[in-house]
């Protein structure tokens, strides 16, 4: 009779609680050492010439249009908007990134390779898991008394939660050929307005930023002319709530959810006609608030209004909407690093990637604060300082760059990147230099631009600096890292292990029910998952993610230190169990039995347990 | 770089390694200009470059002369400016971008210009790019900048003049071989290799030979 684990163990609960505790790591740096003085303010916009020049993702200057979507309002209505009081408008960073749903504190909370775990050394994490499954055969079931719980999940779900039948995840389809494609701007005489409003209205997800005194700022979908009319709405609307001192957080109108984050100076909105709980689109603009600080750090956004509240933010954050549309798309798409706030490790042996670990180790100068290998948005190694750790967070922003949107990599060179990482610092920014390498043929250089390098096979070098003149010196650490490596046939293994992809379930578990699933190391910040194949297409990859977007949405609700969530559907039985060391999600056909589930859930769990040292990073090269 | 290209050529030829910076306005075309000759592409759609490129590119002036171009391809936006002048504080040359089809992006390139004569290297070659001649060749209304206007004001400053076009390759090369002829290539003897590390300028007294061969780290 297979069974779930039952973690109840004290002693691994409490081994395993640091990731969580309050005293994060990051209060302990330094920051005043890497803060490096801001830069000059952006000028105030002249002319937006510029923009006209490039087939551009956001806005052209359109007079704005009234009267165009008188509809709207009146389908929102006060029963169905949340609100929650706010004790001062002027919110800091520091609590309004990742301090307000569950899974927004992981993000806070949860960072590579926390100085106390690197502390322990490579070996602790692998061991810790030990116990749990030795004494898993002598607990009672807890899977069993979960389980029955799934009769009134829709219960516990709080109000908000869109999710109120457990089939909707397959009644989603977003239209991928359509999605993405760009609106036509309104021409001079509005002849096509009426086209232009039918197919913004038919996309499946918006987002819209605006300042608080309700200047457009960027949105995903529709010029200016456009969106102008729905601006004003959700202006007038937010503007409503705070006059009478609580903030409007989320409502629905239309089938579609609304969820608003309030910044300082900024709101940012999503809108959603795909299932996602109210958590999770925060998250998403969470991160989209995060690339705006990216760009200007939090001191220069605050100055910016401070000077004058009705700026035009889109001058200064130019050329920057191709990253934060990037983000969204991912988003829409799908992004299981997202969803989990963790990051994606290339599988290497322990042995190989010690030797890269310890190349990047001796390869370290002083200027040098992190140093990273990735290939294809999947860590290989991090070199860090002992007492910095990386934010998830940070490096969601980082391979957004680089390897979602397409400039820096088609730079063809290298690149020397200003930018603030607002889980290190919100307030200061730091050099990155990124140089792209091929690695085709075990024939080691660096990538000539007339390869187009595809986004899984992109394997980049990040060094990151707080001295922005050590542009010649991260060079010759990445001269030395190429050379080390090529000598050690280390990128050799990397290709390989880029060739390899990643494992199929069957791989993992020979036979097994499950068609994927997603295992999240708590400990670590990163989760594994197994290939994609047979979800090839955007459509099955989003049905996929939307499972997984209800299960992990269903299981947090619960309260308790080991959670199990299960749920069936025409397409589907899927199972999500978290408990305080890690969380996994697992999908298999309509027709498989929940024991069957469970008995894979297990397998998993001993699989990953075997596997751990290859498949996470653990620890990393600390100095 | 584990494969830099053979560095001086044949024995005895010349060969100087030189600093190179790209500024103008956002969406001019440097970005565009600098991978025409570096890799002779072009892409119709092309993002705008965040922070800055660092290329190489080596050219033969003839049988014996080779030039390398350390390039540095900088970011437009406003918001870049205050580091150009780490970009163009070593550079031994310059090219000023504008767009041909845009009269602001002169004023801008005219801003540069200055900057550059009051800030940078004493010596520093500065050749101004009117970019896109490909669009006024079906279309003249679209020239914003007449080429005499342009002529004039570069001749005045100084300055090196060509129109390019990024996308038909019209001048590209013969922008970056003016400015290596422009070069104090004389002064670089036979198989002297100019200083990599920035700061020091470009005397042949200058004896550092730091390699170029794999991991002259
Ligand atoms: N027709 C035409 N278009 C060009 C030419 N050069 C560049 N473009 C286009 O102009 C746009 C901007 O070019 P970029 O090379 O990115 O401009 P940039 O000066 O590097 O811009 P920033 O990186 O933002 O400073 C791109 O869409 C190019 O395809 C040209 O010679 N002719
Ligand atoms: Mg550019």
């Amino acid at each position: 009779m297979p069974r779930l684990a039952n973690d109840g163990d004290d002693h691994n609960t409490q081994a395993h609680s640091s990731p969580s505790t309050p005293q994060s790591p990051e209060t302990t740096i330094e920051r005043s050492k890497l803060e490096v003085p801001r830069p000059p303010l952006p000028p105030r916009p002249t002319n937006l010439s510029t923009l006209r020049s490039r087939p551009s993702t956001s806005y052209q200057e359109h007079g704005s249009k009234d009267g165009l979507l008188s509809g709207t309002t009146t389908a929102v209505t006060t029963t169905d908007v949340n609100t929650y009081t706010t004790n001062d408008g002027s919110r800091k960073l520091h609590t309004s990134i990742g301090s307000r749903s569950p899974s927004s504190s992981t993000l806070k909370r949860g960072v590579i390779g926390s100085p106390r775990l690197s502390d322990t050394g490579d070996s602790s994490s692998l061991r810790s898991y030990v116990p749990q499954l030795e004494t898993r055969e002598e607990v009672s079931s807890l899977f069993g008394d979960h389980i029955t719980e799934e009769d009134d999940e829709g219960n516990s779900r709080p109000s908000q939660d869109v999710f109120s039948s457990q089939f909707e995840a397959d009644a989603i389809d977003i239209d991928f050929d359509k999605e993405f494609d760009s609106i036509p701007e309104v021409d001079e005489d509005g002849n096509n307005e009426e086209l232009a409003h039918s197919l913004w209205r038919s996309k499946s997800k918006h987002f819209m930023i605006l300042s608080a005194a309700g200047k457009p700022i960027y949105t995903r979908h529709g010029s200016d002319a456009v969106i102008s009319g729905y601006i004003g709405i959700i202006q007038t609307i937010i503007s409503f709530y705070q006059s009478s001192g609580t903030s409007l957080r989320s409502f629905s109108s239309a089938g579609a959810r609304f969820v608003i984050l309030s910044q300082a100076n900024l709101f940012l909105v999503a809108i959603s006609r795909i299932l996602e709980s109210d958590s999770q689109l925060r998250l998403q603009l969470e991160a989209l608030y995060m690339q705006i600080l990216s760009t200007l750090t939090l001191p220069n956004l605050t100055h910016i209004f401070s000077v004058r509240p009705s700026s035009d933010l889109r001058r200064p954050l130019q050329g920057t909407e191709v990253l934060l549309s990037s983000l969204a798309d991912s988003f829409t798409r799908g992004s299981p690093s997202t969803l989990l706030s963790a990051l994606e490790s290339l599988k290497l042996r322990k042995s190989h990637r010690d030797i890269i670990n310890n190349t990047l180790l001796k390869s370290r100068v002083d200027e040098l604060l992190y140093g990273l290998i990735v290939a294809g948005g999947r860590l290989v190694s991090v070199v860090r300082p002992k007492k910095h750790s990386l934010h998830p967070g940070d490096l969601q922003l980082i391979f957004n760059m680089l390897f979602e949107a397409e400039g820096v990599k088609a730079g063809g060179g290298e690149s020397w990147i200003p930018l603030c990482l607002p889980g290190f610092n919100p307030k200061g920014y730091l050099y990155m230099f990124v140089s792209f390498l091929s690695l085709k043929n075990n024939n080691i250089r660096q990538a000539a631009a007339e390869e187009e390098i595809p986004k899984e096979d992109a394997v980049a070098i990040i060094l990151i600096s707080a001295n922005k003149e050590s542009f010649e010196s991260m060079r010759s650490v990445k001269n030395y890292l190429v050379h080390e490596l090529g000598r050690s046939r280390s990128l050799a293994t990397i290709q390989n292990a880029i060739q390899a992809g990643r494992p199929l379930p069957t791989d993992i578990i020979p036979g097994t029910v499950l068609r994927h699933f997603l295992f999240k190391s708590k400990a670590n910040v990163q989760f594994f998952m197994p290939s994609f194949t047979s979800y090839e297409t955007p459509r099955l990859r989003r049905r996929l993610l939307s499972v997984y977007h209800e299960l992990h949405a269903s299981v947090h609700t619960k309260h308790a230190s080991v959670k199990v969530h299960h749920s069936v559907s025409a397409s589907h039985a899927a199972l999500a169990w978290v408990t305080p060391m890690f969380e996994l999600y697992c999908v298999a056909g309509p027709s498989t039995g929940r024991n069957a589930l469970a008995h894979s859930a297990n397998k998993v769990v001993q699989w990953v347990q075997k596997e751990e040292e290859r498949i996470f990073l653990i620890g990393g090269a600390v100095f | 770089m584990a494969s830099r290209p053979g560095a001086a050529g044949r024995p005895g030829g010349r060969f100087a390694q030189f600093k190179l910076v790209l500024l103008g306005e956002s969406a001019v075309g440097k970005s565009s200009l600098v991978l025409r000759f570096v890799k002779d592409q072009f892409d119709d759609y092309r993002e705008s470059t965040i922070g800055a490129a660092f290329l190489t590119q080596t050219i033969s002036l003839d049988e014996n002369t080779t030039v390398k171009f350390e390039i540095w391809d900088t970011a437009g936006q406003e918001r870049y400016k205050s580091l150009a002048p780490m970009y163009y504080r070593n550079a031994n040359c310059a090219v000023v971008v504008y767009d041909i089809t845009q009269a602001s992006s002169l004023d801008k390139a005219k801003s540069w210009v200055k900057e550059l004569q009051r800030q940078a290297n004493e010596n520093i070659i500065i050749a101004l790019a009117g970019n896109k001649s490909d669009m006024v060749a079906d279309s003249p209304d679209k020239r914003a900048i007449e080429t005499a206007d342009a002529e004039a004001y570069a001749r005045e400053a100084g300055l090196l003049f060509f129109e390019t076009s990024a996308k038909t390759s019209t001048n590209v090369k013969e922008l970056f071989t003016a400015i290596a002829r422009k070069l104090p290539l004389d002064q670089a003897g036979p198989r002297m290799r100019q200083n990599l590390r920035p700061g020091v300028d470009l005397r042949p007294e200058t004896s550092n030979t730091q390699g170029a061969g794999p991991c002259s780290c």
